[in-house]
């Protein structure tokens, strides 16, 4: 019964999947060195930059297309029909948000992100710092001002190139190496913006730090890279959201996220990925091939990742923590949702070197439709990391018979004091607690909401308050119309 | 309060339900007893609107509306409540959540608003003492790691929460200790009124001492073979089915 009820799947709807009409500056389709070195010049950087884009440029050509190596079936992409630069126009210098083009902040607007700083959408003053980048640009970053006076920078990657170049030269590309893959190796030659974000020592941040990705533009590629230093003794809490449009034709969007955290510092990086994940028939949506990875630099630092993730069509991410300071810890908490013919293949990887590191590992995956969902976890323990410890589960939840799930756990010991531990389930959604559920009045698509939102609780639980709110949300919508 | 009429359910090839006939006024309070297998949890499952038996013959009105043309989530919020034989764990989700999603989707229905939090909790409060179910099993997640005993309370829990017209509770009884089964009979006594209905499966005298019935009905392979006065289920401790099977499987031979 519960079967016959699948088939009848209906699209649950992308309710973030409008356009915006604005005007743009668009690079024609095409990659090579001309293209990024016009790039680098249209944002005015400096040579060192030009070279570290060109290098990288010159090692991804080398590179084979990796198309085997993740649970993921995909078309070829071709890389020449990407255009790899696509801006909003606007005035080269933005005095205030009365600059920005309205259609913009009409778009964040509807998207629930609100530019203006003394305004939220309940009425409420914000308590979320925003960067919002729009196609390839950084178009605002609020309460700059109320930041810098704790010292603390938050701005786009192209402003910081400027204003801070010798920061951006010291971190960038020291966790996530040009070299690293196919897709870093891209976004290091063609990245065209992003969040830079510096904490300074002892700094705890007052508020929520986020950046806003929103794809507009058709046949762009969106490539920007997100930089988080936090130096001795500071904390900060950074959000990342995302949306584009319901297209077609299937964009690429490759990001490098890297996470630095100095003596005694914390970063807890949260996102809630909503990409476009294509219709019912797999048609169109974002392929999402990401790259985030943190290092636990010094003593006692920790670095924890949560994240949602319910678009894209193909999600490939294994947002990761190097424990390279004695007493580090580590963290992935993660809800991966997939649906229709979507694909994710997503985990961690938690590399232990320091001594004392500690690493949690807590993944949900959750197949719906005809979707494949896996798990991909790296667990390594280095030679001297003594006493390391890692305790990860994974637990996938299916609902129907056409759907996948997949763990992949690959553990690396090379220190006898180390203890790992890994535990393992995969459950069906049961029709016993469905009707369960509507015995006491609650209808299917509630009590599916009711059921899998249980069953993430303790990935949710780690989400600043507002964000899980909208995940539970997100979750439920993603699900409309999955299961009979 | 509700009628049912020659109802047969099959799961499959197999008939379970062989011609019921049921007639329940408001006010009453029916026992249901037979032997493992006879069909009383399958009666309470197609009245509830479970999809794995398919209703072959028969009616059944339920205040005047036709049960068998609800979904099952609309029954309940007709006011039809079932206590689960074998209630079902749902991790993560509290037991207080659950609630308040079913009380607001049942006031829904009824084109009511959602109840403000401070009644609910009120009524949580209330309700919990009338069951003197812990306080803190209503915060833990629906029935997860709660025992036997707590399990079966908890539906009662939920039931005087919901307040239902009928309620059927499957061996409710069984797992309970002879303190919790009397307090779950006085919490049942106390919800019971002369707007309201009460179908009692059980298997023990023992819970009809405390939740008195008016009719007992005896279930013997998909069909009521005898009903009675609450005599009847004294007539049964003391006798067994011996006398009702071999009666009734010479008739059927
Ligand atoms: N889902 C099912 N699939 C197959 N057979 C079933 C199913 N549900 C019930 N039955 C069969 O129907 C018959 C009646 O079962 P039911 O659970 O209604 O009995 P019961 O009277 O409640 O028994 P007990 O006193 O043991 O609770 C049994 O023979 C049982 O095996
Ligand atoms: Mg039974």
């Amino acid at each position: 019964m519960a079967n016959e009820i699948l088939e009848e799947h209906i699209n649950s709807e992308y309710k973030w999947g409008f356009t915006t009409d604005i005007e743009t500056d668009t690079f024609a389709p095409g990659l090579n060195e001309q293209v990024v070195t016009a790039l680098s010049k249209k944002k005015n950087e400096p040579d060192w930059l030009l070279e570290f884009r060109l290098k990288a440029f010159r090692h991804w050509q080398t590179l084979p297309e990796p198309n085997n190596w993740a649970h993921l079936t995909y078309p070829k992409i071709n890389y020449q029909d990407i255009s790899y630069y696509s801006a909003p126009k606007i005035k080269p210098e933005l005095k205030s948000l009365d600059e920005v083009d309205p259609e913009i902040l009409k778009t964040f607007e509807k998207l629930g992100i609100s530019l203006e700083e003394q305004k939220r959408l309940t009425g409420v003053q914000s308590n979320i710092a925003v960067d919002a980048v729009f196609d390839s640009v950084s178009v605002k970053t609020t309460f700059r001002e109320t930041l810098s006076e704790k010292g603390i920078i938050f701005c786009s990657f192209s402003e910081a190139v400027q204003e801070f170049p010798e920061l951006i030269k010291k971190y960038m590309g020291t966790v996530v190496p040009y070299t690293d893959n196919y897709f870093a190796a891209l976004n290091s030659a063609v990245y065209s913006d992003g969040s830079f974000c510096y904490i300074p020592k002892g700094v705890r941040c007052p508020m929520e730090l986020s950046t806003y990705f929103r794809i507009n533009a058709t046949g762009t590629g969106q490539f920007e890279r997100t930089l988080i230093v936090a130096d001795e003794g500071s904390y900060v809490s950074y959000l990342e959201g995302c949306t584009a449009p319901q297209r077609d034709e299937n964009q690429l969007h490759a990001a490098i996220v890297e996470i630095i955290t100095h003596k005694n510092a914390e970063v807890k990086y949260s996102t809630v990925q909503n990409w476009y994940p294509g219709d019912k028939n797999g048609k169109g949506g974002i392929f999402n091939f990401v790259t985030k990875r943190g290092i636990c630099l010094e003593d006692n630092s920790k670095i924890s990742w949560t994240q949602v993730e319910t678009g894209s069509a193909i999600t490939w991410k294994y947002p990761s923590v190097i424990l390279k300071g004695n007493n580090s810890v580590g963290e992935f908490y993660s809800v991966a949702l997939t649906n229709n013919m979507q694909e994710a293949d997503t985990g961690t990887k938690m590399i232990h070197i320091g001594k004392n590191t500690r690493s949690t590992i807590i993944s949900k995956g959750i197949s719906a439709g005809k979707s494949n969902n896996s798990y991909r976890g790296l667990v390594q323990i280095r030679k001297g990391a003594t006493n390391a410890r890692n305790f990860s589960q994974c637990d996938s939840l299916l609902m129907g018979d056409k759907c996948g799930a997949h763990t992949f756990p690959y553990i690396e010991i090379k220190d006898k004091t180390a203890i790992v531990e890994h535990e393992a389930t995969t459950s069906k959604i049961g029709e016993d607690q469905l009707f369960y559920c509507k015995q006491r009045g609650i209808d299917n698509e509630k009590a599916i909401g009711l059921i899998v939102n249980g069953y993430c609780k303790e990935v949710l639980n780690k989400l600043p308050m507002e964000f899980a709110v909208e995940a539970q949300k997100l979750l439920a919508v993603s699900l409309e119309g999955s299961v009979g | 309060m509700i009628s049912i009429k020659n109802l047969h359910a099959s799961i499959g090839e197999k008939e379970i339900l062989r011609g019921i006939n049921l007639e329940i006024k408001a006010g009453e309070i029916h026992a249901v007893m037979g032997p493992n297998g006879s069909g009383k949890s399958t009666l309470a499952s197609v009245l509830a609107g479970r999809t794995d038996y398919e209703v072959t013959q028969g009616e059944v009105i339920f205040n005047g509306k036709n049960l068998l043309d609800l979904s099952p989530e609309d029954r309940a919020r007709e006011g039809l409540f079932l206590a689960f034989q074998y209630p079902v764990e749902i991790p993560g989700v509290s037991n207080i959540n659950f609630l308040k999603t079913a009380v607001n989707e049942i006031r829904a229905y009824k084109g009511q608003e959602d109840m403000p939090a401070k009644d609910f909790l009120a009524l949580v409060k209330e309700k919990q003492k009338l069951v003197e179910l812990d306080g803190k099993l209503a915060n833990r997640s629906v029935n997860e790691g709660f025992s036997g005993g707590e399990k079966k309370r908890n539906e009662i829990f939920q039931m005087a929460m919901l307040n239902p017209k009928l309620a059927i509770l499957d061996e409710t009884d069984s797992g309970l200790d002879i303190d919790a089964l009397r307090i779950v009979a006085s919490g049942v006594n106390a919800l019971k009124s002369k707007d309201n209905a009460y179908i009692v499966i059980t298997h023990y005298q023992r819970l009809l001492d405390y939740i008195v019935p008016d009719f007992v009905h005896i279930l013997y392979n998909g069909k009521i073979v005898k009903s009675g006065g609450k005599e009847l289920a004294l007539e049964l401790e003391a006798k067994g089915y011996d006398e009702i099977k071999e009666k009734f499987e010479s008739l059927e031979s």
